[in-house]
């Protein structure tokens, strides 16, 4: 346990992502079987433990600590496993320090009666990162910065394999994961996924450019719409019903109804949305339905979802992925008009000659919710990953504004000594209201002429944030580049942006030249 | 009947002896001051005359010029002073190199103004020795049942497994450029480390100082002399303030880690931006601050910086009568609390 709560505090203050890998991967190689088969488990979110909740810990506080010095001490940290943990009587030498296998196995079969005592005893043996990381783990809410995503990355890193293999393999696997490390290490072969309706690694693309075009021959691409929901597959096999993220999430529970209209005998990859009476919804309305691990009635009444489907995988058993796009469209159409569920939709083919006539539709698409439109070539078959060539996004151009910069924060990490975080306003009757936040698209270069302004502008300072100047002719115009606006209550402008990024820093125009509030509110999707 | 207010008073500018007529760690220029060690906000330039360790006024020599007092009187510890109608000596703190407690007698009673100490071994500086007391006057920087420091030789391992899985990159401790500093180089050459150790210009005085001492310090190299490259997979050490500053893009990717109590806090430690918390402290935490006062079972306890109520409340709870002096003046953990490091 001492090296996982060892694994867990170095990643809570871990900003950078390849660090974050270089962490868990080292922790792989340290700790043997079972034990980081578990860890990797904690970290993709596959263990739950039912009867060890909150209140419990505190009831096991209170019998053990001052109420007052308790109150004191919790006001102060703020986190409550983390005040118990610290403020825990030390009872070194009661217990041997327990094994993480040894925590999850036994939290499985203690019943609710003995879990108090169990979990007393484990916390009297550690010491206070470990009492930390034991409280973190069984109450679910580790909030160390590391998705489920990033855990099979570094597994795959460490094995030195291919993500999408990992991926395609997991869902068959229960923890301590015994076959996938046994892989990892060499010693056995990929493990054979048992269970039904597994996740297939999907296909992605590479965003086009101008100069691709030149060695692009129209005649061999697909277009498609490029729609703003997200990326899923649906897969039914043998009774089995999940719907996954492109990452390989079952994210199943959070849209039953959809799961619901999977009455078939296939895999399916799709956009998911929020559709009303044949109407694409803004991507603001599919967001209250993400991120659930269960949904109420009258979220499903309100933001109903469906599926615009794009490509056939698998279909009754048969494996499609080798067919090139071409056949294996056809055969989707085919399934979808057999399929005929008012959820489950094609999403149809944009006939065009020429890419200019193409560009000419993606700027004035006549589909709600897109977001540009994606090239496949019709000889391409479904490669696991990110292969150059056969499949291209081309995104609508972003939308622009002038903004004006009125407060930077100091960054994280590496960025620490630079204020790289960027408020930005508009003008509204005469006052720049701010109406975002970026902190990225710009380069190293840029980053130390932007530090260097706020450093030189800065008219107040709270903690890591400074307010810089902006007035009429004194301050920073910056051009933000963003993906949409949505309206918002928790924003004081009331709207919110998605995506915002610095786009130029227009050194040369004055704040009164700025945007004002009316042309965003233009642009309001919905 | 005299009271122990009259041996030793607090005063808006610091703790009073009046049969002695002397000040201790005085906030303000006094005419007489006994200092119990060298950290700013105890040890000030300007007073009349000043009594303390060797060690301490050395410090003060080093950091304020040779005439920061006309009289500097050096003892040693356990050798008594008659001041006055009192008698002074000084005892080990542990806290930093020539810390002392100052063990006050007058009219049969005995007065221990602790200052700031801790309890646990510390390379740099003698151990903290007991001294049985009418009145006992301690810090409660940690003075809150959260506080309980680690072993120092497990944080400082874990700088050099940090070292270790990025040898791209530096590791840049902050730490007080008085006591920690130096303290944070001796462990790690307890633990094995001995490659050059990098530090910013603030310590070198300091650090020039405790070598001279008697303090192995080992090889140490000044960071703005170093190329970039060659401080990689380095240790790297400047005064807190330096963390997020400007001055620390000459280094090699460094990962900011910051030594001290406060870094128990996950939520003190995030907001200073610190990668790599080092709960390592010059001063008690709870734990210490609690076991001494069961030690010395004085007739009064004394609280002056820190958290004072929660050290009172337990020392009610566990039969002690215990005040806090709400003292002014007194930075806690030697100036070197994050909100200084941002």
């Amino acid at each position: 346990m001492n090296r996982f709560a060892e694994l867990l505090d170095r990643l809570s203050y871990t900003p950078g992502r390849n660090d974050k890998l270089a962490l868990i991967v080292d922790y792989f190689r340290q700790v043997p079987d079972p034990d980081r088969g578990y860890a990797l488990a904690a970290m993709t979110g596959g263990l739950s433990f039912r009867h060890a909740k909150p209140a419990l810990i505190r009831g096991l506080i209170e019998e053990r600590a001052d109420p007052t010095l308790f109150r004191w001490s919790y006001d102060y940290v703020g986190d409550m496993a983390e005040t118990v943990a610290l403020m825990w009587p030390a009872r070194h030498g009661v217990n041997r320090v327990p094994e993480l296998s040894q925590i999850v196995e036994e939290l499985d079969r203690t019943s609710k009666l003995d879990m108090p005592g169990r979990i007393a005893g484990w916390l009297d043996a550690l010491d206070e990162t470990g009492r930390w990381a034991l409280l973190k783990l069984i109450t679910g809410a580790m909030r160390i910065g590391v998705s489920a995503r990033l855990a099979k990355q570094a597994f795959a890193q460490y094995g030195e394999l291919d993500i999408a293999e990992v991926e395609e393999v997991w869902h068959g696997l229960e923890p301590p994961y015994l076959d996938l490390f046994a892989w990892a290490d060499g010693l056995e072969g990929r493990p054979e996924h048992g269970a039904l309706a597994p996740f297939r690694p999907v296909m992605l693309s590479h965003p086009v450019e101008e100069a691709d075009f030149a060695r692009m021959d129209p005649a061999e691409f697909r277009a498609e719409w490029k729609w703003d929901g997200i990326r899923v597959q649906a897969v039914s096999e043998g009774g089995v019903r999940r719907l996954f993220s492109r990452t390989g999430e079952d994210i199943s529970g959070a849209f039953p109804d959809l799961v619901e209209a999977m009455d078939f005998e296939a895999a399916v990859d799709g956009e998911l949305l929020v559709i009303r009476d044949g109407r694409i919804a803004p991507f603001g309305d599919l967001q209250k339905r993400l991120n659930r691990k269960t949904v109420g009635r009258k979220l499903l009444k309100d933001y109903p979802a469906g599926l615009r489907v794009y490509d056939l995988l698998v279909e009754d058993g048969e494996d499609l992925r080798p067919l090139p796009f071409d056949q294996r469209r056809a055969r989707l159409e085919a399934w979808t008009a057999r399929l005929d569920h008012p959820r489950i939709g094609l999403s149809p083919l944009i006939p065009f000659e020429t890419f200019g006539e193409l560009a000419d539709l993606r700027g004035h698409p006549d589909a709600e919710s897109v977001e540009g439109v994606m090239l496949k070539r019709g000889d391409s078959a479904y490669l696991a990953g990110r292969p150059k060539g056969p499949w291209w996004k081309w995104k609508r151009d972003p939308f622009l504004v002038d903004a004006v910069l009125l407060y930077a924060q100091r960054g994280h990490g590496r960025r620490s000594s630079f204020y790289s975080d960027y408020t930005f306003g508009v003008w509204k009757d005469g006052a720049l209201v701010p109406v975002g936040k970026a902190y990225f698209g710009f380069t190293d270069e840029e980053l130390k002429q932007l530090d260097k302004f706020v450093r030189a502008n800065t008219v107040n300072s709270f903690g890591p944030v400074r307010e810089v100047a902006h007035e009429p002719d004194k301050g920073l115009v910056l051009e933000v580049a963003f993906e949409g606006l949505q309206r918002s209550s928790r924003h004081k402008s009331g709207i919110a942006m998605r995506f915002p990024r610095i786009h130029r820093i227009r050194w040369d125009k004055p704040p009164r030249e700025a945007d004002e509030i009316g042309l965003l509110e233009t642009m309001l999707e919905g | 009947m005299t009271g122990f207010t009259d041996i030793v008073c607090p005063t808006p500018q610091g703790l009073y002896c009046p049969p002695g007529d002397f000040y201790i760690d005085p906030t303000r220029a006094s005419p007489r001051a006994v200092v119990t060690h060298g950290h700013s906000d105890h040890a000030r330039a300007g007073h009349g005359a000043v009594l303390a360790t060797k060690e301490t006024l050395a410090i003060m020599g080093a950091r304020y010029g040779e005439n920061f007092t006309p009289a500097p009187q050096a003892t040693a510890y356990g050798e008594r002073h008659r001041i006055g109608d009192a008698t002074v000596w000084l005892a080990p703190a542990g806290h930093v190199l020539g810390s002392a407690q100052a063990v006050v007698e007058a009219h049969g009673r005995r007065i221990v103004v602790s200052g700031d100490y801790k309890r646990r071994p510390d390379p740099t500086c003698t151990l903290f020795e007991p001294v049985s007391c009418d009145v006992f006057v301690t810090e409660a920087t940690f003075g809150l049942p959260v506080f309980r420091h680690p072993d120092d030789g497990k944080e400082v391992a874990k700088a050099l497994h940090t070292l270790a899985l990025f040898p791209e990159r530096c590791v840049l401790v902050g730490a007080y450029a008085l006591g920690k500093a130096q303290r944070i180089i001796a462990l790690l050459r307890r633990a094995g480390y001995d490659r050059p150790v990098y530090i910013h210009g603030a310590l070198e005085k300091l650090c020039a100082l405790y070598a001279a001492m008697g303090v192995e310090l080992g090889e140490l190299r000044l960071a703005t002399d170093a190329a970039k490259e060659e401080m990689q997979g380095h240790v790297v050490i400047a005064p807190p303030s330096a963390l997020n500053d400007r001055w620390s893009r000459r280094l090699p990717e460094p990962v900011a880690a910051f030594a001290s109590g406060w870094m128990r806090v996950r939520a003190r430690a995030r907001q200073g931006g610190v990668e790599l918390p080092l709960i390592i402290s010059d001063h008690a935490d709870w734990d210490e601050l609690t076991a001494t006062l069961a030690e010395l079972s004085p007739q009064e306890v004394w609280v002056t910086h820190g958290r004072e109520e929660p050290l009172v409340h337990w020392a009610g709870l566990n039969g002690l009568t215990a005040k806090p002096l709400h003292l002014a003046g007194y930075d806690e953990e030697g100036g070197e609390g994050p909100e200084r490091a941002a």
